[in-house]
């Protein structure tokens, strides 16, 4: 491998390196998004209470079953299998040719949102049940519940695997390449198969995976640390407004010893 | 005088396990009712049945003589005229004090920010806990957490208070303060039904003495009477155990 070809090719294919690097990665976020929605949906609809008896009970259990279904299905086969198959089955059956990033979309989210929907009810699992309950106590229904008290905190416990998610994403869809969508990895293969310099092509394209996937875990990283706020709170109704983080933490101390 | 809660015939079981046998048992407008009994008695599986976070097996629940186990009983509102204490206090961990108390004013009883806010506001003040506003529930201490958590179901303005062992997971320095809340509470005429283990609060504050045993009520009555002058065994036996 030499790295005055390397050079070469960047010159001569930057423009599809980085058209390739675009859409991976605009597929990846799109998946990601609705594929996290699609696990919060599922979680919800997962987490209903179960009456004893009448109409909701048969049609939660249908619902559970259908979803347990779709989950076993998406995780148990390989994404590529995936795309071939409602690529090439949805053409086949309904005589229709979908637009290739459009199915990408459709398949990475579906298949994220598999995933991301066992990620969410171990998410809502953790929380202490008594919150559920209080707010049950308040007369607040299943949804409200879940908006309100349960799902912002399960966003932020899962925050970490939905970004081991969209990492998973940025790598995986390189196999959309079989149904021909210009992703990173199929404008790679295009690229090699012209100038035949195979190493020095994938070298660049695997230095443009990890930047990506560098770059997400620690955007995501940091993005966490912001979430969790500051450590400390005003007291109301104190004249001296905090100023320094050690005055707060003074403060905090005086009122703990002084209460 | 006017029955707020009703409990007919009341029976619970998990599985094959009976907790509450043949309940009989009411509360009265502006009753505070004290509930004792030994750990397993079935007290939090009453408290819990009356406003059906466990669905009793049988017998009926009135609420105002409405028997709110009928099908047709919309539970979500019959719920906000309770207000529940937890022993674990169960606040929001990603609300701060305030948003506590407004979060199911706004969302269930439909209330605006302000208005919500403004209630939430006096009762914070009735309990103490004005000056946390924005503190998150992480960064308060057991007993400033559970004032919070009172705070919170008296923003719904409920016609009664339901107390579960309010006090049982404080470090004993944060009872009184809790305790305190609960007695000013009492004189306000306020309808409270309360699990204890406090036999001082259940002598001096209560109206009436619940003594729970084995899933039956074993003997109620004014708390000179429970407490001075039992008239069964069990009760006399709970007592001498707890009392000393
Ligand atoms: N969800 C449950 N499933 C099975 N058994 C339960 C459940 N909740 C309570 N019990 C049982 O019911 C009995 C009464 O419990 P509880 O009402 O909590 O008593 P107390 O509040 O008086 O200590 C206990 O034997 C307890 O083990
Ligand atoms: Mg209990």
């Amino acid at each position: 491998m030499s790295f005055e070809a390397v050079k070469v090719i960047l010159i001569n294919y930057w423009p599809m390196f980085v058209r390739g690097a675009g859409i991976t990665l605009f597929i990846s976020i799109i998946g990601t998004i609705l594929g996290s929605i699609i696990g919060l949906g599922i979680g919800v609809v997962r987490t209903i209470p179960v009456p004893d008896k009448g109409p909701k009970k048969v049609i939660l259990k249908i619902a559970n079953g259908i979803l347990a279904a779709y989950i076993e299905f998406f995780r148990g086969t390989p994404m590529m299998v995936q795309a071939m198959f409602i690529f090439y089955g949805v053409a086949g059956v309904f005589g229709v040719q979908l637009n290739r990033l459009m199915a990408a979309m459709f398949i990475v989210s579906i298949n994220t949102g598999a995933y991301m929907a066992e990620i969410v009810r171990g998410g809502i699992v953790s929380i202490d049940s008594g919150q559920y309950e209080a707010a049950e106590a308040l007369g607040m229904n299943h949804f409200q519940t879940m908006t309100n008290v349960m799902l912002p905190q399960v966003i932020r416990n899962i925050l970490p695997a939905t970004g081991n998610e969209f990492v998973v994403n940025i790598k995986d869809t390189s196999v959309l390449n079989v149904i021909s969508v210009t992703e990173l990895f199929f404008n790679t293969r295009s690229i090699a198969g012209t100038t035949f310099k195979f190493a020095e092509v994938y070298f660049i394209t695997s230095i443009i995976y990890f930047i990506m996937t560098f770059t997400v875990t620690k955007i995501l990283r940091s993005f966490e640390r912001k979430l969790d706020g500051p450590k400390n709170y005003n007291i109301i109704g104190n004249q001296m407004q905090v100023e320094r983080p050690e005055d707060i933490v003074r403060k905090d101390d005086d009122h703990w010893h002084g209460n | 005088m006017e029955k707020i809660i009703e409990i007919k015939h009341l029976n619970k079981s998990f599985g094959a396990h009976e907790v509450l046998k043949d309940i009989n048992f009411h509360v009265n407008k502006g009753e505070v009712v004290s509930i004792i009994g030994s750990s397993g008695s079935g007290k939090s599986t009453m408290l819990r049945c009356i406003n059906l976070l466990e669905k009793p097996s049988g017998g009926e629940i009135l609420y105002k003589g409405e028997n709110i186990l009928d099908e047709s009983h919309n539970i979500y509102n019959y719920r906000t005229k309770l207000g529940m204490v937890f022993q674990q206090f169960n606040l929001f961990n990603n609300h701060n004090a305030l948003s506590n108390c407004t979060v199911s004013q706004i969302k269930v009883l439909k209330r605006s920010q302000e208005e919500a806010e403004a209630v939430a506001m006096k009762y914070l003040k009735v309990v103490g806990m004005d000056q946390y506003i924005n503190a998150m529930p992480r960064q308060l201490s057991g007993g400033q957490k559970q004032r919070v958590a009172i705070a919170r179901a008296l923003s719904m303005e409920p016609d009664v208070m339901l107390f579960d062992e309010p006090t049982s997971a404080l470090d004993p320095e944060m009872v009184g303060e809790v305790l305190a809340v609960m007695k000013d509470l009492a004189k306000t005429g306020l309808t409270m039904l309360v699990v204890t283990h406090e036999m001082e609060f259940a002598r001096d504050v209560s109206d009436r003495v619940v003594f729970m045993d084995k899933g039956v009520i074993a003997e109620e009555g004014p708390p000179e009477q429970i407490f001075n002058n039992p008239k069964e065994e069990r009760t006399k036996e709970f007592l001498r155990r707890i009392l000393d």
